[in-house]
């Protein structure tokens, strides 16, 4: 075991910029300021959400150091593949690390969160990403799809600069039919909710978090911040009252503009209880999920700054336009043509092209200094052979060259914004534009870029990196730094 | 320095089938059509023993080279296909030209033709066999220069409008033309928007057709027509991929700079808007045609609104530019566009345009942009 303090140096959260208004849903009207849940954009999944997660957490950080890529999930958009090598891939880490999908469970974060940091303890691996992301699908119109939303929540887990110990944890696990999907399900599949409540997730929260009162001789007064994941708020307010929480020290779980966000309900609330600590606070998080897993935090410093807060995140929600608009981006709009038909990128092409369509790697000519993407073999400019160094442009910023608005590029919120942008180092890239409206489009117009989904077709996500408008605030940071 | 071919070679005959919606039509068909009326058009009496060479362009060709040998049952000569995106027709014009001036053939058919219109969609097909790129729509791709160019110099959607409509006008007025139908500015303005600022009356009709060309030695010409017209330049140029040109401004394409360049040193020319009588420009989208006057330096850069305003290259203008209705509304089978633009130059040359007759012409320039665009094809007859 190592004697250097173990825990968590780097986090982060992602909401996804879209909401779906609750009156929506059932065709009522749509209020300003009420009540709504995060839905991934049509060209996201819990893959793009988790490097969206992952690229906030590690901002500024080197990225040559870390050893482990932990993806916790019950959406993976695949059966079979390892989402994790993915968004390793993404963010362009190294490829002598450890990549495991944690899946199939609500509580997969907080397996994933113990493992890193057992695996840490151990020396095994120096730092090790944990991300959760999940975008679960609920029947339309469904009750259950009230309260369900789409997260993301990364931890970095290392013993350089610990800001908070993850200093022990309780398990109780309890096999029980409340929530689940089986094999060929499509949605989530839930009992009766009062069944789920009284016999599945009170007791089970109650359980954890005595049974972690008991092994540490910790009580519910010690903890600053309490974080609940469950079902819905009324439920999650009364297992905190049954355990003891004080008033006041209860996260709030965002309920009516997130919703409960699966495998990343619990790690989104954590980020936030992180984000609002102070040095020397305690906190505790509860998991859900066939029994519950309780952890106990402790502050140590509470200086780290994500790149974006989850506030930040909050504020910036952009409404659907209609229930059918959701429809159309998980494919359950009868009457739409199949986006996911036709053979989709070739095998071989992802093979040779993954560098530049995955990890957005552009060259720098070690000649002449001029920045091309995609990689190609003769410079642009000096016409020199084969002289490039990889450089990433996926952490840059850029500006808008010029720009167009596609209408005729099948998509579930037409127009495509599509332009060339310049990044910072001079690279031109031809990328679509995510989270922008037509009418606030100019040349120049400062950009970020992320990763997304491009398309299904052959029926599997194809992705590649957008264009986004840069925000405001974290341009005038950014020029903050250079003055 | 290019020699250039000036005056070496000469066209004496053109045909061209009506271009449109040809269902009833197969590419032997339209390819019989044009090429037996350019062989009437040079008097020539035995295709079998005169024709010496055959150079094809074709996008979408089914079957190759065959489709035009067995077509025309042209055997036992070179037949070759030439292919340059939408430069296609003039490339394959350039490969017979460059045939016959280097003294290897003494008189060459060049056949141009597509026939999108099997395809079973109206626009272009969508392939999403790529994640980077998309979407990949010529509409998308020819409109990135726009907003640069709209802020940069003022101009906006009215103008692009407004060369609609006179290439509509134009389009009435030749016999063979896909579309012949009046439009206004509104009609452009409140048409369905398919690549922001194209609206459907921005975008070229897609188009089946076929064009074609008999060429020959100068010293030859006369013994097929009296009349003659010259090739006083013909030039390709493919330029960076404006997507990834580190160094593309979005003012004005490369591919129709560096072409014009070199065409204009082969034909001697030094003020192209006085020396140029009309011009055929790849109009495939409004903004390519605004953006041609310009770079073909017809204009200075960023005065084309004005120009556009004034009426400078309709019909009755300083220079008339897209003199029967251009891609627009002539149509635009890819592969037979080059070659109709020189099928219209030399009706123009000739004093046979009709209606559409440009008074006192004896120079004519034609123009293709293809590609992302990259590449540009130019040709320049002379009367005289």
């Amino acid at each position: 075991m190592s004697d250097q303090l173990v825990g968590i140096v780097a986090y982060g959260g992602y909401v996804p910029a879209t909401r779906l208004p609750l009156a929506m849903i059932h065709g009522g009207r749509v209020k300003e300021g009420g009540a709504e849940k995060s839905v991934a954009g049509f060209d996201e999944d819990a893959i793009t959400m988790a490097v969206s997660a992952a690229t906030n957490c590690l901002h500024g950080f080197d990225r040559t150091t870390i050893d482990g890529v932990y993806f916790a999930t019950t959406t993976s958009p695949f059966r079979e593949k390892l989402a994790a090598a993915f968004i390793a891939k993404a963010l362009d880490l190294r490829s002598n690390i450890n990549t495991i999908d944690f899946t199939g469970s609500l509580r997969a974060g907080a397996g994933a969160l113990l493992a890193a940091t057992h695996a840490v303890q151990a020396n095994a691996d120096k730092q090790i990403l944990v991300v959760v992301a999940d975008s679960r699908l609920a029947a339309p119109h469904s009750p259950i799809e009230m309260n369900m939303g789409d997260a993301a929540a990364a931890f970095l887990i290392g013993t350089d600069g610990v800001v908070a110990v993850i200093g022990s944890s309780f398990s109780h696990v309890d096999e029980i039919y409340d929530v689940w999907r089986a094999e060929h399900d499509e949605y989530l599949r839930s009992w009766e909710d009062r069944f789920n409540v009284m016999h599945g997730y009170t007791g089970n929260i109650l359980a954890a978090c005595l049974g972690l009162f008991e092994k540490t001789g910790a009580n519910a007064q010690d903890f600053h911040s309490a974080v609940v994941s469950g079902p819905d708020a009324r439920s999650v307010s009364a297992v905190a009252k049954k355990v003891g929480f004080p008033v006041g020290s209860l996260q709030d779980a965002f309920f009516g503009r997130v919703g409960n966000c699966g495998a990343a309900f619990a790690p989104l609330l954590l980020v936030a209880a992180l984000e609002a600590a102070k040095t020397g606070d305690r906190l505790l998080a509860a998991f859900y999920g066939d029994g519950a897993e309780v952890l106990s935090l402790e502050v140590v410093n509470s200086s780290f700054r994500a790149h974006h807060s989850i506030d930040w995140y909050l504020a910036r929600g952009k409404a659907l336009r209609s229930y059918d608009s959701y429809l159309k981006s998980r494919h359950l709009d009868a009457g739409e043509h199949d986006r996911r038909g036709g053979e989709g990128v070739p095998a071989t092409v992802h093979y040779r092209e993954k560098d530049s369509d995955i990890s957005f790697l552009g060259q720098r000519c070690t000649q002449c200094g001029t920045v091309h993407f995609p990689a190609c073999r003769v410079c642009y400019s000096c016409f020199t052979k084969d002289q490039f160094e990889a450089v990433r442009l996926s952490d840059k910023t850029g500006k808008v060259m010029s720009y167009s608005f596609d209408y005729f590029f099948p998509s579930p919120e037409p127009p495509v914004i599509v332009g060339v942008c310049e990044v910072d180092n001079g690279a031109r890239v031809y990328v679509q534009m995510t989270e922008a409206t037509t009418d606030s489009l100019r040349c120049d117009l400062p950009v970020e870029f992320v990763f997304r989904k491009i398309h299904e077709a052959g029926n599997k996500p194809n992705y590649f990196w957008k264009s986004r408008p840069l925000d405001s605030s974290s341009q005038a940071t950014k020029e903050g730094v250079v003055t | 320095m290019t020699q250039g071919i000036r005056d070496k070679v000469a066209i004496v005959g053109v045909g061209c089938c009506k271009f449109g919606e040809n269902w009833h039509q197969s590419p032997e068909d339209m390819i019989v059509e044009a090429a037996y009326e350019a062989y009437s058009d040079a008097g020539l009496e035995d295709p079998q023993k005169q024709i010496d060479a055959v150079f094809c362009g074709s996008v979408y060709p089914s079957r190759g080279t065959a489709e035009v040998a067995e077509s025309l049952k042209l055997f036992d000569r070179p037949v070759s296909l030439v292919q340059n995106y939408c430069a296609t027709g003039t490339d394959a014009f350039r490969y017979g030209v460059a045939a016959v001036a280097s003294g290897m053939h003494d008189t060459v058919l060049v056949v141009g033709y597509d026939k999108p219109k099997d395809r079973g969609v109206s626009g272009p097909s969508i392939h999403m066999n790529t994640a980077r790129g998309l979407p990949m729509t010529p509409a998308g791709w020819f409109s990135l220069c726009c907003a640069r160019y709209f802020e940069t110099y003022g101009a906006g959607r009215e103008d692009l409008a407004r060369i609609a409509v006179k290439n509509h006008h134009n389009g009435t007025l030749a016999p063979k033309s896909m579309l012949k139908k009046e439009i206004t500015v509104e009609d452009v303005m409140n048409a369905r928007m398919i690549s922001w600022p194209f609206t459907l009356y921005d975008c070229a009709a897609q188009s089946d057709g076929a064009a074609a060309t008999i060429i020959t030695r100068k010293s030859l010409a006369k013994t097929f027509r009296t009349d003659p017209v010259y090739v006083k330049g013909v030039s390709i140029a493919l330029s960076a991929n404006p997507q990834s040109d580190p160094s593309f401004d979005f003012l004005a394409w490369k591919p129709t700079l560096a072409a014009a360049r070199d065409v204009y040193k082969q034909a001697g020319i030094t003020t192209p808007m006085k020396e140029i009588h009309l011009a055929q420009v790849h109009d495939c989208f409004t903004m390519t045609e605004l953006l041609t006057y310009e770079d073909l330096g017809f204009i200075a850069k960023g005065s084309a609104s004005e120009h556009i305003t004034s009426g400078t290259f309709e019909l009755s203008g300083e220079l008339p530019v897209n003199t029967d209705g251009g891609l627009k509304t002539f149509g635009h089978p890819t592969g037979a566009t080059g070659v109709r633009m020189i099928y219209e130059n030399v009706l123009q040359l000739q004093g046979r345009a009709g209606e559409r007759q440009v008074a006192g012409a004896t120079m004519a320039l034609s123009h293709n942009l293809g590609g992302a665009p990259q590449t540009c094809g130019l040709a320049i007859l002379g009367i005289e």
